[in-house]
Formats: C-alpha cells, structure tokens, sequence
C-alpha cells in the first residue's frame, strides 16, 4: 500500500497553463534602431546656417525608385556602404589640434584606417552623414541605410575598445563598467547622422 | 526459478513523478519571457529586417506606433494608417495622443519618453516622415524603428 498522493493530473494542468500561456502570449520584442530627431524649429528663433565644407559631408540620396546616389554616384544597392562610412569618418583629412590628439589616443587597427584624403572628411567630429529620401521611398530601404550607418558607426566604437560590434551594442548602462566601456568608445566621435526632410512628389 | 519470477514482477512503469518539474518549468520559461498581448493590431505588421538592433533598457518608457496598411480594407482603404491604442489615428491626433502617454509617465520621466514606431516593411517615407514631423512638434524626440534581426552576413 503506497501512501503517496496521486501527481499524475499534475502534469495535465501544467499543460493546460502551459498552452494558455503559449496561445496568449507574444515574445516581446523591443528590438529596433533608435534615432532622435532634431527639435522643433522655433519660428522666432531659426537655428544658425551652418556653412559645412563639401568633403565633409557624406551624402546619400534615395529617391522614390529605391535608386541610391552616394556622394554623387549612382547605385541600386546599399553593399558596402558601411565600409565607406567607416573610411569616411576615420579620414582625418585635415585634423586640428584637438583631433590631433584623438588620432594619437585611437589604437593602431583605427590608426591604419585613417586614409588622411583632403577630399574627404576632416576630423569625425566634423564629419556627417546625411540621409535623404523622398516620400515614395520604401521604408524598408531607408532603415536598411540607416543599419548600414549606424553599422558603421558602432565598429569604430568597438574597435576602439577592442570589442565586436555585436559585443559593444550588447553593453548595457546599467553596470559601471560596462558604461566606462560605453562612453570610451563613443568619447568625441559623436554619431552625426542627419535626416532630412523628404522630397515630396513620387509617391 | 520462483526467484526470478518475483524479480520480473516488480515495478514495470516509468516514474512520472518529476513530469509536472518539467512542464512546470516550460511554464515558467514562457511566463517570464512574454508579455500578455494589451491590442489587437488593426494594421499589418510585417517589421523591416535590420543588423544594429539595440534593446531599450526601461520598457515603461516605450510607448507604441503601429504604421500599416488596415487589416480591414473594406472599412479603413488600402492607405497605411496609423494605430495608437486600440484605434486608428489621423497625423494630427499624434500630439494629443504623446501628452496622454506622457502623462502616464511620472514626471521626471516625461521626456525620456521613447516612441517605439512599429512600421510595417512596405509602408512609404511619406507617412513616417509625417509621423516624425509631428513627433518633433510634440517634443517627444525619441525613437525607436522597430525592427527584427537579421542572419548576420560577412561581406
């Protein structure tokens, strides 16, 4: 004579729980790119003309075609995008002082990509990316560009201190020394990338 | 030989016992990693494919955008529309939709506010450019192109 309780039915109601939970639920996902937009232009008080050098802008047009014009050339796709943006940003063309420095601080794989063309950009703290689009763009292209810059933007980060892009968008801001890592990283290469507005028409 | 037989005779059936620990676990598993669905989607959502996705950290400060074209075309027509809630909005409902999501916030949080905008993969700038604009009117700068990953390839 056994004295145990029956647990058999255990296992059914967990199972009944389980499928009410598999059938209600959704795996979150709050994944995505972030951005944050410009602020609201105040009509007393229009923000200054800036008056940027050509080389260190680096532009990318996308009209309502899904057609790409890169600093002024053609192409249907976004392939290797990120590389130039890389080289674009860690130019150093023509650095002051101040840049001078960071170029020395960089370790030597960011060094050696510094390709000190006059053509391109400055110094990154005076380099930008510029996005623009038309209003019959797909959505789909346009964040796929934004992927490629922000690719871009985060392997300089990482390589700066010697981690992997997937490592260092992985660090969080809640431990202190993951945040130290964080702000290395990012410390006077700010992430210029500027949307704007887009063409109406074509859509 | 008798002393065989009784040895064959003794509990055949597999211990069921530890079956409820597992499923019980599964369980688990699921209730911690989902959250319960709060709207039915009136617009389709099929969320653009990207690489360098990053995780936002305080969930209570999202708040979400859905931009498809309506599940029901009879009624709402083939145009993307915008769902906030549980209705479809017009642009020019944004504002008041942001300082009622603000408001939930507490005040020190008010402008941290994140907008996570949920914009279906065959949707046009034109309407998310809108949405931006009025994004910006609202002060609500933050934002959240929400999108899945991709297989990660070398190139």
């Amino acid at each position: 004579m056994s004295q145990e309780v029956n647990a058999g039915s255990m296992a059914d109601i967990a199972f009944l729980l389980l499928i009410f939970f598999l059938v209600t639920t959704t795996i979150a996902s709050d994944k995505g790119i972030t951005n944050v937009l410009p602020p609201k232009i105040d009509p007393n008080n229009p923000p200054p003309e800036i008056d940027k050098n050509e080389r260190n802008i680096f532009k990318i047009l996308i009209n309502s075609n899904d057609q790409l014009l890169v600093e002024d050339d053609f192409r249907d796709n976004t392939d290797g995008l990120d590389k130039e943006i890389k080289e674009f940003v860690m130019n150093f063309g023509d650095p002051d002082q101040e840049n001078m420095d960071l170029y020395n601080s960089l370790p030597p794989v960011l060094k050696a990509q510094a390709n000190r063309d006059p053509e391109s950009s400055d110094h990154p703290n005076e380099a930008v990316v510029s996005i623009k689009t038309n209003r019959g763009t797909s959505y789909d292209l346009y964040l796929e560009v934004l992927d490629k810059v922000k690719k871009a933007y985060y392997e300089i980060y990482a390589e700066r201190v010697g981690l992997t892009a997937d490592e260092y968008r992985a660090l969080s801001s809640r431990t202190a020394a993951e945040k130290e890592l964080m702000d290395r990283g990012k410390e006077n290469i700010p992430m210029a990338i500027s949307i704007a507005e887009p063409d109406k028409g074509g859509e | 030989m008798a002393k065989f037989k009784k040895k064959n005779k003794t509990e055949e059936n597999i211990p069921t016992s530890a079956l409820p620990d597992i499923i019980f676990m599964l369980l688990f598993f699921f209730m911690v990693t989902t959250v319960l669905r709060e709207q039915e989607l009136l617009v389709e959502q099929k969320l653009p494919q990207a690489t360098q996705l990053q995780k936002l950290e305080k969930k209570s400060l999202i708040s979400y955008l859905f931009l498809g074209k309506p599940k029901n075309t009879s009624v709402y027509g083939t145009e993307p529309r915008i769902q906030a809630n549980d209705a479809l909005i017009t642009t020019s409902d944004i504002i008041q939709w942001v300082n009622q999501e603000k408001d939930k916030l507490s005040e020190a949080e008010r402008d941290q506010i994140y907008i996570s905008l949920k914009a279906d993969r065959d949707v046009k700038m034109g309407p998310v450019a809108d949405i931006q604009l009025e994004l910006r009117d609202a002060d609500a700068r933050k934002i959240l192109y929400a999108s899945v990953g991709k297989v990660n390839q070398e190139d």
